[in-house]
């Protein structure tokens, strides 16, 4: 549009500032590529060990791309990051926690362990279905004509009033999430050796986004859904209650979120009032590198954000003598972030809804 | 009536279960008699007849009746409250369910006979509510007044006891404030009518000839002067911790006067605006601190203009990459930005410089001419100073050239680009200076604390200033300075608010962008661009036309 032919000459006036982002993604490509380097040569790790980072990559990862789904659908539809995300994911997790501690003390989670995670999953999504549609309702939708800071204002007040409010309500400490006797050790899949946690986690997961991904594109409500974030104005003259949708919207991402806690919390073993926020930050990572609005994307995305999670702190950063490298892991998420945020907010997926806005 | 009711009941169980009545509860209004955690609980109530009574249309009477009825289902949900704890025990799930809260919540009867007496009550709060919503604003207002100065009273007992310490006030302090305990019936009643009684004065003869005689610039001086002499004032009659309190707010304000030049009047949204404040804070520590992390051992006036300096590049260097991005992207990335800052300090790989999550240890105080500035009483002067000056740059740079640059890209950033403002130069002298006020802000922070580390800097901080700004009113130097005070100064004068700061701070930028977005203090331009929609019956029109354009192009 006019915009873009606009911006063309002025690019190449900005050439110091294309120097340094230049700069920018030399230095990161360069610490890569020796961190690697070395890290290859000083052969501390077994082949091993690397699929085993993968494999817990993998299963971060599924993790990160159900709450990413819930991020890319309200963007899709709303254009709007829903900063609060994060303690809709928290919300469920936590909660369940007050449904698996009796269960676990009662002896039925390792009697009927399917069950009874079928249960919590239940539990968790209903409440982050809850929290979401909440949310929607008295943050997001008396403001759909605001400019756009204010949403994104309000996002963020609602994110920390529901930290806070779990918080006041559940307490500040850390709960230990009962464990399930099924799925401790390893099995052997195709060979390796693969923690039965992460293997249920990732099964989980792929079970949850293929079902969410049929759903969307087979189901009339999907078919709404996709009208809708294609055109409102539209989708209305069509007969589609833009305003269902949007909730609609809002609880099948909630619920997503919800069954990822409680994936999160096997993985973790704790939960916390503030849990939400990093997994937030870095599915909203995810949901950008696959390409916000994208469902597979979105998908896609948190599995590669995992791997590289996992991978990086051993692959990149091992390899250039820094102390500690896990500490970092976090830093490589954010990098990752910020790169895909500057150099292609497209993502990988290129989608035109974020080329509109770019 | 009855939704507004439940809604309203869900608020009240859900404030009860958090804990934040029990807190309140520490805190007499009317000593042995009333707790400010029983009025917040009676305020519900109350609010919910009001609202129901507002909405409401019909007779005098369908109206009370709306009130009565909402504020009743409040009761009824306190009352359900009560009784569902007699079956199950609660606190194995919310841990602020204690035996003391529902001691309150029942007036100590046994839970069958609780909820009677909680509709009853609840009812006649509505009522009252509902009386309010209908009366004229000439009764409600002189209430309204007369009931938020008792409040006030009773919220800052221990300060109005402080200035109150001489022997000569002590006949006032003893009609006040009961000894060793809360305010006295009589003192509430007094400060109640008294302020009301002030404010019926003040409403009767509004509208009359002008309030005062002196013409608008005598007044402005006057208030000027006023003003000086209370700020100057103020640490020594209230005291260390007083003094305590208002350096923080200097801080805050310090860094709300930058961030303001970037979201208020810029438009650019940064979350990761600690990352500066934490970059001032470490410069000054590592030039001048005696300990192991030191390197210069400098004074702290020489190492203020550098850490300033370094700031800003700081701001230049991070606004660099994020030119291109706009709204809520920009968002994320600048909050992305500030972890990666913080996560570097607290890694081990930095440790050997910058101390690790320990952080830099022993600063001294400054020292000026043989004074050394050592307690807050002192520092506070130092911040007044500092804000002053950064308000002053920040109220010139507004209204220059470069002022109204950042507002027109703030409007849109293609249109000022093709006036011909050149974006990069301007966004990034925004980034910088922005990222020196709160540079300042830091080196203070650092002589104040005597140490710096990385658990001073999280993205809480930033959230903070964020909110402060947005509650005083974006883009308005005297907006950023209330919403400091209300914001920072108020929940650290009020201890047992503590722990339900960041809950009220999420509900109030979320109420303030529901009910009054441009905040308490606005600047002209954004009130009027927030407001257009309830002015201008045409910019109504074209918002929904380049919404519904925005959506199909």
């Amino acid at each position: 549009m006019a915009a873009g032919v606009l911006r063309r000459p002025v690019a190449r006036r900005l050439s110091f500032v294309d120097a340094f982002l230049w700069a920018f993604r030399l230095a990161v490509v360069l610490v890569v590529v020796w961190g690697t380097v070395g890290t290859l040569r000083l052969g501390r790790y077994t082949g091993e060990q690397w699929v085993d980072f993968v494999v817990f990559g993998l299963a971060q990862g599924g993790i990160y791309a159900l709450i990413a789904l819930g991020y890319t659908m309200v963007y899709g539809i709303l254009r709007m990051i829903n900063f609060a995300h994060g303690e809709v994911f928290m919300s469920g997790a936590y909660t369940a926690y007050f449904v698996a501690a009796p269960l676990a003390a009662s002896g039925f989670l390792d009697r009927h362990p399917i069950l009874s995670l079928l249960l919590l999953v239940g539990v968790a999504a209903a409440v982050s279905t809850g929290v979401a549609v909440l949310v929607e309702r008295v943050a997001y939708r008396p403001l759909r004509r605001a400019p756009r800071l204010v949403p994104l204002i309000t996002a963020i007040g609602a994110s920390f009033f529901l930290q806070y409010a779990f918080r006041g309500l559940y307490g500040s400490g850390f709960k230990a999430y009962p464990e399930f006797q099924l799925f401790k050790g390893e099995w052997q899949i195709l060979g390796i050796g693969v923690l039965r946690t992460q293997a249920v986690v990732l099964a989980s997961a792929a079970v949850l986004m293929f079902a969410l991904y049929q759903f969307v594109m087979r189901t009339k409500l999907g078919k709404a859904m996709r009208a809708v974030s294609e055109d409102k104005d539209a989708a209305a003259l069509m007969g589609i209650d833009v305003d269902r949708i949007i909730v609609l919207t809002f609880a099948i991402g909630g619920a997503a979120a919800g069954a990822a806690g409680i994936l999160y919390a096997l993985v973790f073993k704790q939960v916390h009032f503030f849990m939400g926020f990093v997994p937030g930050i870095k599915a909203f990572t995810a949901a950008v590198l696959g390409g916000i609005g994208n469902i597979p994307g979105a998908m896609l995305g948190g599995l590669f954000l995992g791997v590289v999670e996992s991978v990086g702190p051993a692959l990149f950063l091992d390899g250039l003598g820094i102390p500690a490298p896990y500490q970092l892991k976090d830093v490589i998420a954010f990098t990752m972030l910020v790169m895909v945020l500057i150099f292609r907010p497209q993502g990988i997926l290129g989608e035109r809804l974020a080329a509109k806005r770019a | 009536m009855w939704r507004v009711g439940l809604v309203f009941g869900a608020v009240a169980s859900f404030v009860s279960l958090a804990g934040l009545v029990e807190a309140l509860h520490g805190r007499w209004v009317v000593d042995g008699v009333l707790s400010t955690g029983q009025v917040l609980l009676l305020a519900i109530p109350m609010a919910s007849g009001w609202t129901a009574a507002r909405r409401s249309s019909g007779s005098l009477a369908a109206r009370v009746g709306a009130g009565l009825v909402a504020g009743a289902t409040v009761g009824l949900c306190v009352g359900l409250l009560v009784w569902l704890r007699s079956q199950v025990d609660l606190r194995g799930m919310f841990v602020n369910a204690s035996p003391a809260l529902f001691q309150l919540l029942s007036g100590g009867r046994p839970p069958q006979a609780a909820w009677p007496a909680a509709v009853a009550a609840g009812g006649v709060m509505g009522l009252v509510g509902a009386a309010g919503a209908c009366a004229p604003a000439r009764v409600t207002r002189p209430l309204l007044v007369g009931a938020s100065a008792a409040l006030s009273l009773a919220l800052f007992q221990e300060l109005v006891l402080l200035v109150l310490q001489p022997e000569s006030l002590a006949p006032v302090r003893d009609w006040l404030f009961v000894a060793g305990g809360g305010p006295t019936a009589q003192g509430m009643a007094a400060v109640l009518t008294l302020s009301a009684a002030l404010a019926a004065l003040r409403h009767a003869s509004r509208g009359r000839a002008g309030r005062l005689a002196l013409p608008p610039r005598a007044q402005r001086m006057a208030w000027s002067v006023v003003g000086v002499l209370l700020l100057a004032a103020l640490p020594v009659a209230g005291g260390p911790f007083l003094a305590q309190v208002l350096v923080i707010v200097g801080l805050y304000t310090l860094m709300g006067l930058g961030l303001n030049l970037e979201v208020g009047l810029a438009g650019l949204l940064d979350l990761g605006f600690v990352a500066f404040f934490a970059i001032g804070a470490y410069t000054v520590g590592l030039l001048t601190s005696v300990g192991e992390h030191g390197i210069a051992h400098w004074s702290f006036w020489a190492a203020v203009p550098v850490a300033v300096l370094v700031s800003l590049i700081a701001g230049v260097i991070l606004g660099i990459p994020v030119l291109g991005i706009r709204g809520d992207y920009l968002a994320i990335a600048t909050l992305g930005f500030g972890e990666i800052v913080r996560l570097l300090v607290l890694s081990d790989a930095l440790r050997p410089w910058l101390g690790g999550s320990q952080g830099v240890l022993a600063i001294p105080k400054p020292v000026l001419a043989g004074f050394e500035f050592s307690g807050p009483q002192h520092l506070y002067y130092l911040t007044v100073v500092a804000s002053a000056v950064v308000a002053y740059v920040a109220w010139r740079l507004q209204d220059s050239r470069l002022g109204r640059a950042w507002m027109a890209i703030r409007e849109d950033e293609d249109v000022a680009e093709a006036l011909g403002i050149n974006l990069v130069s301007v966004k990034l002298l925004a980034y910088g200076l922005g990222a020196a006020f709160a540079g300042v802000g830091g080196a203070i922070f650092a002589v104040m604390v005597g140490s710096v580390f990385p658990h001073s800097f999280q993205l809480l901080i930033s959230i903070q200033v964020l909110a402060l700004i947005i509650v005083g009113g974006m883009g308005s130097i005297p907006g950023v300075m209330v919403g400091s005070a209300v914001l920072i100064g108020l929940p650290e004068l009020l201890r047992e608010f503590g722990e339900f700061r960041f809950l009220v701070y999420g509900a109030v930028l979320v109420a303030m962008m529901l009910l009054r977005p441009e905040g308490l203090l606005p600047a002209a331009a954004q009130r009027r661009e927030l407001r257009a929609v309830e002015e201008e019956p045409v910019e109504l029109a074209r918002a929904a036309v380049g919404a519904a354009t925005e959506g199909g192009g």
